[in-house]
């Protein structure tokens, strides 16, 4: 049995230790907002924030995360996810969308450690969240406009 | 994809005058999308007609008879119906029409279809004549309301006004009534020069559940009591099953069944991850007889054989063979290999089956044909087609891969489902290894170039010979194989164009700009050269090929405009230009570039001019050409699906098919041009150009013209 | 994070193991994946000419990739045993862990971690609980055995050890283990840690001599 605290609720999760945490997120706590894209950690649709760090969920079996703090895009908060998310919206950033939670959890994370990042420090924290559509011109513009929004 | 040659294999049966949307359960966390119900909206939705509702809370409900996988329809859409209403934005939402070939056909198909960049272009007078009627019947149901005469009201921002009598009012209140008034056969249309939202940089009216994670794709339909099915599938195309052992699988927890469908072994198991590690645990035997067992390298000697071969011809103008004989012409010859490249959306194909108290089903799926998935998924499931509702839904993506004639995903899913029956709802799932795997690439292609120019920048003669599968299975020419080349936009007296089809287990498909992927780059890499060795610059000299009053002229202009292309870029950078039209629309791009410290190009900067007609939305428009140029740089830069020795498929998922990150992404400057011109579409003319412009500026850069992509793999070797 | 359970069953791995071994690429099925002992070279009697051999034997796993692609010698760790840049793209950042966004623990965990289901060509991601790259003074993607050697011995190149320190994080250091249990689908470096570790001891114990290329 792992216990765990998803969106700040305690959870428990007895089935085959092996499951990834994005499936447990999906299949059981049907929190669907985390999408899978690869299952090798390659894309980054899947990125939660694990005990506050940004993590891919599609390679984190479940008995791996006994007694952490699962975050997922249903359940982020606070200054940097709101600045992201109006950021996001200002720019209508998204395409077809699939991948955008994890873009956002990524951009959170980033701004929750560095408020102002550089180019080059946006590109570094979201390289691994791919998306097809190519939005990162617009990814990149976004996360600026919440660090400058966060600055007042 | 294009709409060339799509016709009904019959004709399309209309359900319920295609007003209902058929949700027979509603699962656990379908929203907006899948319930028909818009986001905040309450009560009951009245129908204008077949593409507008209108809700009592004022709100208007735009059925999208094209998916929304990111182009943009359902607020492109919405802007045309809500233009003519005369709505204010705010009130605007869109969800998917239900699958109905005939009410929803896309006017350049015939049947029901999303593909071609054409959803703007087909519908603009349709979805503008759509809310001009319904904006005549709530006229009509105020007038009567009120007793004043329908003449003497105004609608504005969402607000029905009688100045006489200073009676205003929201759309809710007279939906009712306004539904039960005669259409008006042939509303009104504004002119042009009155839009207020048309032309506007509106915003997208499915952002928000695409930024909080409430956005419901296929992959997050999870009624109760789901089973979800993954299937095995061969590592070579043409591959069946021999034999399997299912013992281990069997074993695994919360698989279910495991059954032998004509795709594969399909593993059933009570979630995600079950059936994954149930599939990992099969052992099969797979009989190759039939498959394909040449490697890459083998197919490329194949293909580079038809060369000398008499093929199809597309183009034939004046005499080549005669002009490339002449003397005191600069002649360049090139043959240029094109791999084949996987669509890979971020949502890897899937299908969601409900099966309702009546034995009807209804699948959820984000397909481009949805009439097309209906007809095979019945005949599958042995029901009448009634019986079967498609009901769309966002997908992750596409970029052609999910229209498919046949549907031959639907054909796998739909088996699976029937493998199995019983009245539990089914999931099938395709992985990322299933879908880099799984065929209807992009074809590989070769083509062999020759051309002579003369000292003044004339092209006397080009022979183009293009080999590669036919993506419309055609035994004669295949204009999807030529497009681009046929018609090529240069004035050369002597032009010939030859195509030859190739025939190969591993089936082809659409890829976003179809034809235009491989021809765009051979045509523009091709006439740069020849302009550069005669010491042209390939601005000017392109623009003395072309006519000057031409639209083709007019982004090539402005894009050289935009990048000051008589500039001297910075020490180590290189700019190279390309120009193609697509789909009615015309784009063209600059690309800088240097050489990266991975010794692969490094692209700062694009310049991109697109000219589309009528820009019904400009922010869209602009997202279209940055994503465009995102993916078309991929693909060129880093992209390619091999077969390995004996034929097995060399990639399978991210990690060896890569796809473009965010720090390879060069900044974007678009500008549209300003048209009058009726719309044309955004989703693929971003495409083509990439390629090319940055093959010319690398040329220039380092001496080496790109005759192999993608450009990694020569690099590399 | 916690770490508990990680392995699935035995019929899993064996079915695993059997993928494994018919993906290898030929250049993985060739390379030696034996140590020869320390004591084996005793039969070369100038020391200096067996502290160098002892140094080439061991160079067998310091030039493996496994140990190679994280010690590059640009901001980027390389992948597999074609040694190509790391994807997705990572780069060191500050203590060799990542960038900040996109640390090494963004996808590396305290162990190795199976991945079930996916690619037959990804079978595991690595893992450690120390899980980061060389400093960069440390790089050996690129160089000789005998540039290796030499910086190893030099303490500004060496992480200011000294020789015992040398053979003690050879020998025992548990990131250095890894090479040897680098998880599914990867080929371990030649030997084992121990047999590695008394190459080295020998090596420093008979001069530490280096090969001249």
């Amino acid at each position: 049995m792992v216990t765990f605290t998803l969106n700040g609720e305690q959870r428990t999760f007895d089935g085959d230790p092996d499951t990834p945490l994005l499936w447990v997120i999906r299949d059981f706590e049907k929190l669907t907002g985390t999408k899978y894209g690869c299952g090798v950690a390659q894309c980054g649709a899947c990125t939660v924030h694990l005990d506050g760090m940004p993590r891919r969920s599609c390679i984190t079996p479940i008995a791996m995360i006994d007694g952490s703090d699962v975050v997922t895009i249903e359940g982020i908060s606070g200054k940097e996810a709101e600045a992201v998310q109006a950021a996001w919206k200002g720019l209508d950033v998204p395409q077809c969308g699939y991948c955008q939670s994890g873009q956002i959890m990524s951009a959170v994370a980033l701004l929750q450690i560095l408020p102002k990042p550089t180019d080059d420090e946006i590109d570094g924290a979201m390289a691994g969240n791919l998306c097809r559509c190519a939005t990162y011109h617009r990814i990149r513009a976004a996360i600026h406009n919440a660090a400058k929004s966060m600055e007042g | 994809m294009t709409i060339h040659d799509i016709t009904p294999t019959r004709r399309a049966f209309l359900a319920g005058a295609g007003l209902v949307i058929g949700v027979a359960i509603a699962p656990r966390f379908l929203s907006a999308a899948s319930t028909g119900i818009p986001a905040g909206g309450s009560g009951e939705l009245k129908a204008m007609n077949a593409f507008v509702k209108i809700g009592p809370d004022d709100t208007v409900t735009v059925l999208s008879k094209h998916i929304e996988f990111g182009q943009g329809p359902f607020t492109g859409l919405a802007t045309l119906v809500a233009e003519e209403l005369d709505a204010d934005w705010s009130q605007m939402r869109a969800v998917h029409s239900p699958t109905d070939n005939k009410v929803y056909a896309n006017l350049s198909f015939g049947l029901q279809g999303t593909g071609g960049s054409s959803s703007i272009a087909n519908a603009y007078e349709q979805m503008r004549k759509a809310g001009a009627t319904a904006r005549a019947m709530l006229v009509a149901a105020a007038a009567e309301e009120w007793n004043v005469p329908a003449a003497e009201i105004t609608v504005e921002k969402g607000r029905i006004k009688h100045a006489g009598s200073g009676k205003e009012s929201g759309f809710g209140a007279f939906a009712d009534k306004a539904a039960r008034q005669v259409a008006p056969a042939d509303p009104k249309l504004k002119d042009p020069k009155d839009f207020v939202l048309i032309g506007t940089e509106l915003p997208k009216l499915d952002t928000q559940g695409k930024t909080d994670g409430t956005a419901v794709f296929t992959l997050d339909i999870m009624p109760e009591g789901l089973l979800t099915a993954v299937v095995a599938h061969p590592k070579h195309f043409g591959a069946i099953v021999k034999s399997f052992d299912d013992g281990n699988a069997r074993k695994v927890r919360g698989v279910v069944d495991i059954k032998l469908v004509p795709q594969g072994v399909a593993v059933y198991a009570d979630n995600t991850f079950s059936a994954l590690k149930g599939r990992d645990a099969l052992t099969i035997e797979w009989d190759l007889s039939k498959a394909e067992t040449r490697s890459s390298e083998e197919l490329t000697v194949e293909y580079v054989r038809h060369f000398d071969e008499p093929g199809l011809e597309a183009t034939n103008t004046g005499n080549v063979d005669e002009a490339l004989r002449q003397q005191g012409l600069q002649t360049v010859e090139a043959q240029i290999v094109f791999p084949f490249l996987a669509h890979a959306p971020m949502e890897p194909l899937d299908a969601v089956f409900i099966k309702a108290a009546d034995g009807s089903v209804d699948i959820y799926n984000g397909a481009q044909f949805p009439g097309f998935d209906q007809q095979v998924a019945a005949k599958i499931l042995a029901l009448d087609e009634e019986k079967v509702r498609v009901n769309t839904q966002l997908a992750g993506g596409s970029f052609g891969r999910k229209a498919q004639f046949g549907s031959p995903y639907m054909q796998e899913a739909a088996s699976v489902y029937a493998a199995i029956g019983g009245d539990r709802p089914l999931k099938h799932m395709w992985t990322r290894e299933d879908d880099i795997r799984g065929g209807f690439y992009r074809p590989m292609y070769a083509h062999k170039m020759r051309g002579a120019i003369d000292a003044t920048g004339q092209i006397t003669a080009w022979e183009q010979i293009i080999v590669g599968q036919s993506i419309m299975a055609k035994a004669d020419l295949d204009s999807t194989s030529v497009e681009g080349a046929s018609n090529l936009p240069y004035k050369i007296p002597n032009l010939k164009v030859i195509s030859h089809n190739i025939t190969l287990p591993i089936p082809p498909l659409w890829w976003r700009s179809v034809g235009h992927t491989h021809t765009g780059f051979a045509v523009e890499t091709f006439v740069d050269e020849l302009l550069t060795r005669v010491g042209r610059d390939p601005v000017e000299g392109r623009l003395a090929l072309i006519d000057a009053s031409s639209r083709h002229a007019g982004v090539l202009r402005k894009a050289a405009e935009m990048s000051n292309w008589g500039v001297t870029p910075p020490e180590g950078r290189a700019r190279g230009v390309a120009v193609v039209e697509s789909f009615g629309s015309f784009v063209s791009q600059v690309a800088e570039i240097s050489v990266g410290s991975d010794g692969a190009p490094r692209v700062h900067k694009v310049w991109c001019a697109v000219d589309c007609g009528v820009a019904v939305n400009p922010n869209i428009i602009k997202a279209q050409m940055e994503g465009g140029i995102g993916y078309g740089l991929g693909a060129v830069l880093f992209d390619a699906i091999t077969l390995g020795k004996g034929g097995k498929i060399t990639q399978s998922n991210f990690h060896d098919y890569r796809s473009i990150r965010i720090n390879e992404m060069p900044d974007v400057v678009v500008e549209i041009i300003k048209s009058a011109e009726k719309p044309t579409g955004v989703g693929e003319p971003g495409v083509p150009p990439i390629g090319p412009a940055v093959a010319n500026a690398w040329r220039k850069l380092t001496g080496a013209p790109v005759r192999q992509l993608p450009i990694v793999s020569v690099i590399s070797s | 994070m916690k770490i508990k359970l990680l392995f699935s069953g035995i019929a899993a791995n064996c079915l695993v193991v059997a993928a494994g071994a018919m993906l290898t690429p030929a250049s993985e099925a060739q390379t030696s994946n034996s140590l020869r002992s320390a004591e084996s070279f005793q039969s070369i009697s100038d020391e200096r000419a067996r502290s160098v051999a002892l140094f080439e034997e061991a160079g067998k796993v310091i030039q493996h990739p496994r140990c190679v692609n994280c010690h590059p010698a640009t901001e980027r760790p390389l992948q597999g045993m074609a040694m190509h840049l790391h994807q997705p793209p990572v780069f060191r950042g500050e203590g060799g862990m990542g960038l900040v966004g996109m640390q090494c623990n963004t996808c590396h965990s305290e162990q190795n971690t199976p991945v079930i289901g996916q690619a037959d060509t990804l079978k595991s991601i690595p893992g450690n609980p120390a899980w980061h790259l060389a400093p960069i003074e440390m790089a050996w993607e690129g160089k000789t055995l005998g540039q290796i050697c030499v910086q190893l011995k030099d303490p500004k190149r060496n992480g200011d050890k000294t020789m015992e320190e040398i053979v003690e994080h050879m020998a025992h250091d548990d990131l250095v283990g890894w090479g040897w249990q680098p998880g599914d689908g990867r080929e371990p470096v030649p030997g084992t840690q121990e047999e590695f570790g008394k190459l080295i001891q020998a090596w420093v114990n008979t001069g530490a001599a280096c090969p001249s290329s």
